[in-house]
């Protein structure tokens, strides 16, 4: 049927090598997962049987509202960051391009495969595909990335195994990986221990995944010293795609309630996400390099959507929805324009920002959309998740997400503003890394004029997806209402 | 206490491999210890699953077919449960290639620092 259109166009042009191909194949899959949520908009959930054969015995593909939704972001994301990496990859791959582009494309078939994937095992095998391509990429950085891709790698096989686990403790109980039917099946009787233990387990699996906590350590230097072109494209989807198997499971894998009700995961959820989200901004504000500070950044922000699903209530997760997508593109415009900023001047550390707002005004510009939707500002995107995980908190009375996420908005702008303000209040300084010779005896205001000469935009390749992402932070904001009512409530009720 | 462990041996069995595998993962220092601690870990949910499709007496799921005459009875009781272990074919496959990915990591980071022991590693590279 027609959802397979997504799977086989990402699935065949895997192996192609250059960046053309890896090009139209995102963009096609792109254009796909858009399709195919207009046509879910339109018809209700699909459903794909691989291989002809009917769902229990064979496996399904399932594209929903929320599925679709989210293959749309990842996609999209993942067009628009290939684009703006091209000349990263050029140079950080070098003769290995096309195996590059390769594992790229392995990375975004896995991620796709687990949006869509209508079958527990199946889930697995996907997360397995989209991981490894993720630890190979991550290893291509060389240095202290090697190190940083062994310990992902070690983590990442322990998260996949645990949750490998608990789909076995789920299918001895049940007799069946479907998820559909594992939803009735557990309806009916769902008293067994061993389903709450696979639970526990499947918990602990994709926590380890989406970078929960206390099982985050593998992120930070992952996202660090992972090549720019790397970290760009992984930072924004990687952990959301975890987080969207974790929302999956509350949805359509276990009854209503019952992770809240008879195995606490919900609450488990609910307090290491309100620790993550403190945790994460307080080891940001401390970071000097800004790809770590980012990658701190992004534990709190995941905490956030770990809160939101953890609430359990239909708004908490349009919340998590919501900041999946505003997190996905906020994080992208961010990376984007950090990893603009290192290509054309070398700069990683924040205290090195000064003056760049006047050098790249439009990379910059776009930092900081990004920064002010990270913050909650009202037009942009980031605002209005906020929004909704704070009234869900408010509904359910659980006044310490409301203080946490209020906090947490306040612990984001001392963390961002504090590269804006060096951006654009400081002065320009010499570049570090060239160290362009000034004579001597020009003035302060000559050297400013001699430097505002060179000044360099990041290329206009780069550039531009950067802008484009920056500026989607707001349009998204205002049209969140659009996307909350007809995509995300329906798709949850 | 005995009798139980005995009656369920594959499952306690499974738990210990799960055990040892994380005590590698984690107490030892080297990265190679650690990468066979995960190989422990990855085997043990193996047996996990095939010892789940195990059942006292049963034989494999095949059907014997002679001039259209089913020769073996059809009765589920009689055969082992051969889905667990289509999916740890598929588990297997998965974990020879992180495996492998794993080795090829290790040997790039063997030749650039001549060292496989993480703290000492953590050092060298700062």
């Amino acid at each position: 049927m027609l959802a397979a259109l997504i799977v086989p166009v990402v699935a065949r042009l895997r192996y192609e090598l250059g960046f053309i191909l890896a090009l139209a194949g995102v963009g096609l899959s792109a254009a796909a997962s858009i399709w195919s949520l207009v046509y879910v908009l339109d018809n209700g959930t699909m459903h794909y049987n691989l291989g002809g054969w009917a769902p229990p015995v064979g496996i399904e593909y399932v594209v929903d509202l929320i599925s679709a939704f989210v293959a749309v972001i990842v996609t999209s994301v993942a067009t628009l960051v290939i684009i703006g990496t091209r000349r990263w990859a050029d140079r950080e791959a070098g003769d290995r391009l096309g195996s590059f582009y390769g594992l790229v494309m392995l990375l975004i078939t896995g991620l796709v495969g687990m949006v869509v994937t209508g079958d527990l095992f199946n889930l697995f095998v996907f997360l397995e595909i989209s991981s490894l391509a993720a630890y190979a990429l991550v290893f291509l950085g060389g240095g202290r990335a090697m190190l940083a891709g062994f310990r992902y790698l070690i983590l990442g096989s322990v998260g996949g195994s645990f949750y490998m686990l608990g789909v076995g403790f789920l299918y001895f109980s049940t007799g069946t990986l479907n998820m559909g039917e594992m939803k009735d099946i557990l309806t009916d009787d769902a008293t067994a221990r061993s389903v709450q233990a696979g639970a526990a387990f499947i918990f602990a699996g994709l926590g380890l995944k989406m970078a929960l906590v206390p099982m985050h350590l593998w992120l930070p230097d992952a996202y660090t010293f992972a090549p720019s072109s790397v970290n760009t494209l992984i930072a924004p989807i990687m952990t959301k795609v975890g987080a969207y198997a974790m929302i999956r499971m509350f949805l359509s894998v276990f009854p209503d309630g019952y992770l809240k009700d008879v195995v606490p995961i919900g609450d488990a959820l609910l307090v290491l996400g309100l620790i993550g989200i403190i945790f994460g901004s307080v080891a940001a504000m401390s970071q000097k390099d800004i790809r770590r500070m980012l990658a701190y950044s992004s534990i709190s922000q995941l905490a956030l959507i770990a809160v939101g699903v953890g609430l359990g209530t239909p708004l908490g997760l349009v919340a998590a929805l919501l900041h999946i997508m505003n997190h996905a593109v906020m994080k992208a415009t961010l990376f984007m324009a950090a990893a603009s900023v290192r290509f054309t001047s070398g700069i990683t550390q924040v205290a090195d920002f000064t003056g760049l707002g006047r050098r790249m005004p439009f990379t910059m510009g776009a930092f900081t959309l990004g920064a002010l939707a990270m913050v909650g500002i009202p037009p942009a995107t980031g605002f209005f998740s906020k929004w909704y995980a704070v009234q869900a908190g408010i509904e359910s009375s659980q006044w310490i997400v409301v203080a946490v996420v209020l906090v947490s908005s306040l612990l984001t702008a001392v963390y961002l503003f504090r590269i804006l303000e060096s951006a654009y209040l400081h002065p320009l300084q010499p570049e570090p890394s060239h160290g362009h010779d000034v004579p001597d005896g020009f003035g302060e205001t000559e050297q400013e004029l001699a430097l505002e000469a060179q000044a360099r935009e990041a290329p206009l390749d780069m550039a531009i997806p950067t802008v484009v992402l920056g500026l989607s932070t707001v349009v998204l904001g205002v049209l969140n209402a659009v996307i909350v009512i007809n995509i995300l409530e329906p798709g949850i009720a | 206490m005995i009798d139980e462990i005995a009656a369920r041996f594959p499952y306690w069995a499974s738990g210990v491999l799960i055990a040892v595998g994380l005590y590698g993962m984690i107490g030892k220092r080297s990265l190679v210890k650690k990468l066979i601690g995960m190989n422990i870990f990855q085997s043990a949910i193996i047996l996990f699953f095939i010892a789940g499709s195990m059942r006292d007496g049963a034989t494999l799921p095949i059907l014997l077919i002679e001039d259209g005459h089913i020769l073996t009875p059809v009765d589920p009781e009689l055969y082992v449960n051969p889905l667990p272990h289509v999916l740890m074919l598929t588990a297997i496959v998965v974990s020879v290639a992180i495996t492998g990915v794993a080795l090829a990591f290790l040997i790039r980071i063997y030749r650039e620092y001549q060292d496989l022991d993480e703290e000492s590693l953590l050092k060298k590279v700062r």
